[in-house]
């Protein structure tokens, strides 16, 4: 049974949660049983005092079962589901008798949705217990009565954010939000809160239930509330581009619902709950940051064989930017770390910027002064390459060069064991080539951490030619313990990241070479939703480097007796550096003009540079233009094994460099536009637009049988 | 010679109960609005562009059906931005004002397509919502001698003599008809489902009607305006009827309209614009009239504006086929067949009315259009005549003519 009953002397009945041979609970089809069997018993009680709602686990409830919801296709099963489980709820609230939800742990989604269902919420006071409505970040609503409560609870303005962000409160933020009630100290003090709540008030009965309710601050219906609610839209839209279904469709239940009676409030919701759940941005979310990131944290690309390695201490090469962004999550993975620069004033400068960091987090309320101190200390500065000695990895975040990255591989080795292995933070150089500097070319690795480190998630693990599996799965397991992603990608020009983000990145210059106006084009990019426009995106990489990448790949490829493709940007990035001198945000000009104190505007003259040719292409087509670009790459990423799986491709794009989220990645991309569709598409750009866009051979193959990534 | 005017089209949605437990009032009544005109686009692959204006009544038209409803349907439905609306109040007769007011657009010339219609959602908005001067301004309704229409319903049936017998009978008779037509399909090809966003069906028959009243059932229900009469309604109203001794309060709510949510459209335009979209004419516009008569009985409007109506077409009662009198209380209907000297003819609202089915205020007039032209196709009758009660004291009235 998923829900334990147990009633005692002073005919208070617990319910605990128990979700029988499994470590948490779930809302799915065998809880709405139990949940309807425990109604049952509980309406047939004589004498009921009062019931608690508890788990045996240790959280409380973290929510739906996505695997049912993401296989679900028919919304009429859906909506019926939902308002089932909604009925129960409704029946719990309504029962006549004081009910207290005692939140052990962690509740999200359904079970905090369970909580509001009950007359007072209690929730032991551990930092570690998050409460929260995280629906939103899978393209879903709260479904279970969520979206017709939190506002009836605490308004509407309230309730906005923290239905639409999916931010996940400590219990005392969520105390303060109006989410609980209570804190309590532990699970004694909680079940004994719990009980004096219901014994002080036996006529318990939610707000919306009695008579004279008001929705506090006002409905919709109020002018003042009205004014609120005519901005929120455009709130969403501001960051959403229309893109994300799920945060609009919440807004609409909460307004639709506060000006109707709760029972239709709770269908209104229902409906719109259906629509998302069989909506494909759903899907596409659902896949990438539940079904994906859980592969990949389960180790999918892992070597299986090699049991779990312990990295036990670290040295970080080059104090820099990267350098000291690496030892920083490090230290607060609870690592001690070695940062070694060329002197010990810029190591100590490196160490400088992690207690900044570790500032911001204490003064946030992330981190306590003795965890700070702590983390802190763990940082060792030095210049002594000597202190690297018991190192059992070695990352190096010196320049981007081979002969400086060689000399420091080599100084590392000279005092470290033959088991240490050695990473370089390398976003560009083929690890195969640099591991030649390397006496023990099998423990050599790359690691690329993306900047800032202490904010992205994502690392991308590079295996070299020689590259053993112990190294990998040892280099794996560390980027796990350091609560990054990691993602696994063959040798290859640009890896895997490098390589497909820089195709966006053209495609915008190239849009721009054809004459399109370059609003147009970084509104695209915006509306295709990247995070930023790809004219904005390289002032930022800067044009130089886009200029010293492209020569590097030239002479590498004739080296090989290659000759390097055409590319419709080459030109006007020649121009841009070469006629204007314009090298991007760090040197002041680039596709932007950058005043001093002022907001960038994009440099006026670029319209008489690259004037309008013909005529002007819509938004839909350079949104696909820069998307299928993208998206074609990682095929091609995958038909040459630079990448293995699609949880790599699609969780490396959204995390790497932030393609559009609510499509579920790269490769989802096709899948979500219909592989065959994709294809033929991709034919018709090919034909206008240029060879880049041919499909690759592996998608005409999954095009003609059918076949998904 | 003025051009005339055509109905292509005409389309309704099914009526909730027009409360909390009414199935329409989880539907916004802008969805309502919506989900009409999709099907009105659909249904003839309406190129929207073409369509002049959409003249929409509806008679609280605050919160949710406020700010110019009409235009607001428009862009939430996908139409042409080009599509201009507005939105009218001529009280219970808003749905056929909107009818007559696209005629007269299209007669004048200046317009050759243009949508009309009502809704009303009075579960979300009650009646009343919106105020007025007529009612709660002492000095105004005081000067017209304001009584709740209930009250003059009332004092219609008692100065024609009709007993709580009659209009229960007419109520009765209202009932059958409208599950009648149900049963057989009659309103099948206007009513269009109301479905969610996932295309489940929230609505799609008349939720009001009661199909098994009877005149022993009906019978027991109490008088429903006798309370607000004896606080003085009553009084007023024989200051001004000197007459009348007693009002005989014969009206309950088993005998008078039903509170209800919907909408309906009606596509009206030039036969030059027709034959441009491939639309086929159904019946022509002949006349369309409205008069004001004494405001403290107020319902007594339907005779005099029928007449007018007749008189603008060259025709007399006996050239109408069929009648559809809205139902706002049965002593209304009754008047206005004595009035017309149609006195127990078969062939008024031969398929029920809002007594049955609801009356919601800003769409009645349209739905009556709708109903009376199917039933003159599927009997294969030629002309009708509709007619509404208006508050205010006003009569409204169409005469339509099948081509």
């Amino acid at each position: 049974m998923a829900i334990q009953y147990a009633k005692d002397e002073q005919n208070i009945v617990t319910l605990t949660l128990d979700r029988p041979d499994r470590s948490a609970n779930v809302i799915n089809a065998e809880f709405g049983a139990a949940l309807a069997a425990v109604l049952a018993r509980l309406q047939a009680e004589a004498d009921l005092a009062g019931v608690i709602v508890t788990s045996a686990k240790k959280t409380f409830m973290a929510g739906g079962d996505l695997e049912w919801l993401y296989a679900a296709t028919d919304a009429a099963e859906i909506f019926a589901s939902a308002e089932a489980l909604k009925a129960g709820f409704r029946t719990l609230e309504k029962l006549g008798v004081p009910v207290v939800a005692a939140l052990n742990g962690t509740a999200l989604g359904g079970g905090l949705e369970l909580a509001l269902a009950c007359h007072h919420r209690i929730a032991i006071n551990d930092p570690r217990l998050k409460l929260g409505f995280p629906e939103v970040t899978l393209g879903l609503l709260p479904g279970g009565g969520g979206v017709t409560r939190l506002p009836r609870m605490i308004g509407l303005q309230a309730s906005f954010p923290l239905l639409t962000e999916g931010a996940q409160l400590d219990p005392v933020a969520a105390k303060t939000a109006g989410l609980i009630d209570e804190l309590a100290d532990d699970v004694a003090d909680l079940l004994t809160k719990a009980r004096a709540w219901i014994v002080a008030n036996p006529q318990a009965a939610q707000p919306w239930d009695k008579p004279g309710y008001r929705i506090p601050g006002g409905d919709p219906r109020q002018p003042k509330v009205g004014q609120m609610l005519s901005v929120a839209p455009a709130m969403l839209k501001k960051r959403t581009f229309g893109n994300y279904p799920a945060p609009e469709a919440i807004l609409s239940v909460m307004v639709e619902g506060t000006v109707v009676d709760f029972e239709t409030a709770s269908r209104i919701e229902s409906r719109y709950f259906a629509q998302l759940a069989t909506s494909q941005v759903a899907k596409n979310m659902i896949n990438a940051f539940w079904f994906q990131l859980n592969e990949i944290s389960a180790g999918a690309s892992r070597p299986k064989a090699v049991p779990p390695q312990e990295t036990r201490k670290v040295g970080v090469l080059g104090a820099g930017m990267m350098g000291h962004g690496i030892a920083y999550v490090t230290a607060v993975s609870h690592l001690p770390v070695v940062l070694k620069d060329v002197t010990l004033e810029q190591a100590e400068a490196g160490k400088a910027k992690i207690a900044a960091l570790l500032d911001k987090r204490v003064a946030k309320g992330k981190l306590t002064r003795e965890e700070r101190d702590a983390a802190l200390a763990r940082v060792q500065p030095t210049a002594d390459a000597a202190d690297l000695a018991d190192c059992d990895l070695i990352i190096e975040a010196v320049f981007e060069d081979r002969s400086l990255k060689a000399t420091v591989t080599q100084e590392a080795e000279a005092v470290v064991g033959e088991a240490t292995l050695f990473a370089s933070n390398t976003s560009t150089l083929p690890i195969t080539g640099l591991a030649k500097a390397s006496q023990r070319p099998s423990n050599f690795i790359g690691l690329h951490f993306f900047s800032p480190v202490e904010r992205m998630k994502l690392v991308e693990i590079i295996t070299g030619a020689e590259t053993s599996a112990e190294t990998l799965a040892k280099a794996f397991d560390f980027v796990l313990k350091i609560r990054k992603t990691p993602i696994v990608v063959n040798d290859s020009r640009g890896f895997y990241t490098s390589r497909v983000f820089a195709t966006y990145v053209k495609e915008g210059l190239a849009l721009l070479g054809e004459g399109q106006h370059p609003r147009a084009i970084e509104s695209a990019g915006l509306q295709a939703g990247m995070p930023v426009g790809p004219l904005a995106l390289s002032d930022e990489v800067s044009l130089g480097l886009m200029l010293h990448i492209r020569e590097q790949t030239r002479q590498d490829l004739a080296a090989e007796g290659q000759t390097m493709p055409a590319h419709p940007s080459d030109a006007v990035l020649d121009v841009m550096t070469g006629e204007y001198g314009r090298y991007g945000k760090a040197r002041g000009a680039g596709f932007y003009d950058y005043p001093a104190g002022g907001k960038k505007q994009l440099w006026p003259e670029l319209t008489t540079i690259f004037p309008p040719q013909g005529e002007p292409l819509s938004q839909p087509e350079m949104i696909e233009r820069l998307m299928f670009v993208q998206a074609l790459e990682a095929v091609r990423c995958l038909e040459e094994n630079v990448v293995t799986n699609a949880a790599d491709a699609n969780i490396g794009a959204i995390f790497g460099w932030g393609f559009a989220p609510f499509k579920g990645g790269t490769l989802q991309y096709i899948n979500d536009y219909g592989v065959a569709a994709f294809t033929q598409r991709s034919q018709a750009l090919a034909e206008k637009f240029g060879d880049r866009f041919l499909p690759p051979e592996r998608l005409q193959v999954m095009a003609a049988s059918g076949a998904q990534f | 010679m003025s051009q005339e005017a055509y109905i292509f089209e005409a389309i309704r949605t099914p009526r909730g109960r027009g409360k909390q437990s009414g199935s329409l009032h989880e539907v916004a009544p802008v969805e309502l609005l919506a989900t009409l005109m999709r099907e009105m686009q659909q249904r003839h692959d309406l190129d929207t562009s073409q369509v002049d204006d959409v003249v929409l009544g509806c008679v609280t038209p605050i919160g949710d059906q406020g700010a110019d409803v009409a235009r607001t349907a428009v862009l939430y439905a996908d139409w042409d931005v080009d599509v201009p609306g507005v939105q009218l109040n001529r009280f219970c007769a808003s749905g056929l004002e909107a009818v007559n007011m696209a005629a007269m657009k299209v007669r004048s010339g200046w317009e050759q397509l243009v949508v009309a219609g009502g809704v009303e959602s009075m579960s979300r908005i009650p009646m009343g919502s919106d105020g007025g001067a007529m009612m709660l301004d002492p000095k105004v309704s005081s000067k017209v001698n304001f009584v709740p229409q209930g009250i003059g319903a009332d004092l219609i049936a008692t100065m024609e003599g009709f007993s709580r017998g009659d209009v229960d009978a007419f109520a009765v008779r209202s009932q059958q008809r409208a599950a009648h037509a149900w049963e057989n399909g009659y309103f099948q090809r206007s009513v269009v489902p109301v479905k969610d966003q996932n295309g489940l069906i929230i609505l799609e028959q008349d939720e009001h009607i009661r199909p098994d009243s009877t005149l022993a059932s009906l019978g027991k229900l109490n008088p429903a305006f006798a309370a607000m009469g004896e606080l003085g309604f009553d009084a007023l109203a024989q200051q001004v009827y000197t007459e009348v001794e007693t009002i005989n309060h014969v009206h309950t709510a088993g005998n008078s309209s039903g509170i209800v949510d919907g909408a309906a459209l009606v596509l009206i335009g030039s036969k030059e614009k027709g034959a441009a979209l491939g639309l086929k004419p159904r019946a022509k516009i002949r006349s369309a009239a409205l008069v004001g008569t004494e405001p403290t009985i107020m319902l007594i409007g339907p005779g005099p504006a029928s007449q007018k109506a007749l008189k603008l077409a060259g025709m007399t009662a006996k050239d109408i086929d069929l009648f559809e009198i809205n139902e706002a209380f049965a002593s209304v209907v009754l008047r206005f067949m004595r009035d017309m000297g149609i006195e127990g003819a078969e062939n008024v609202n031969v398929n029920g009315g809002a007594i049955a089915m609801g009356h919601p205020l800003g769409a009645t007039g349209a739905m009556l259009l709708g109903t009376v032209l199917d039933e003159l196709e599927r009997t294969d009758l030629s002309t009708a005549l509709i007619s509404l009660c208006v508050g205010g004291g006003m009569g409204i009235a169409t005469v339509i003519e099948r081509v």
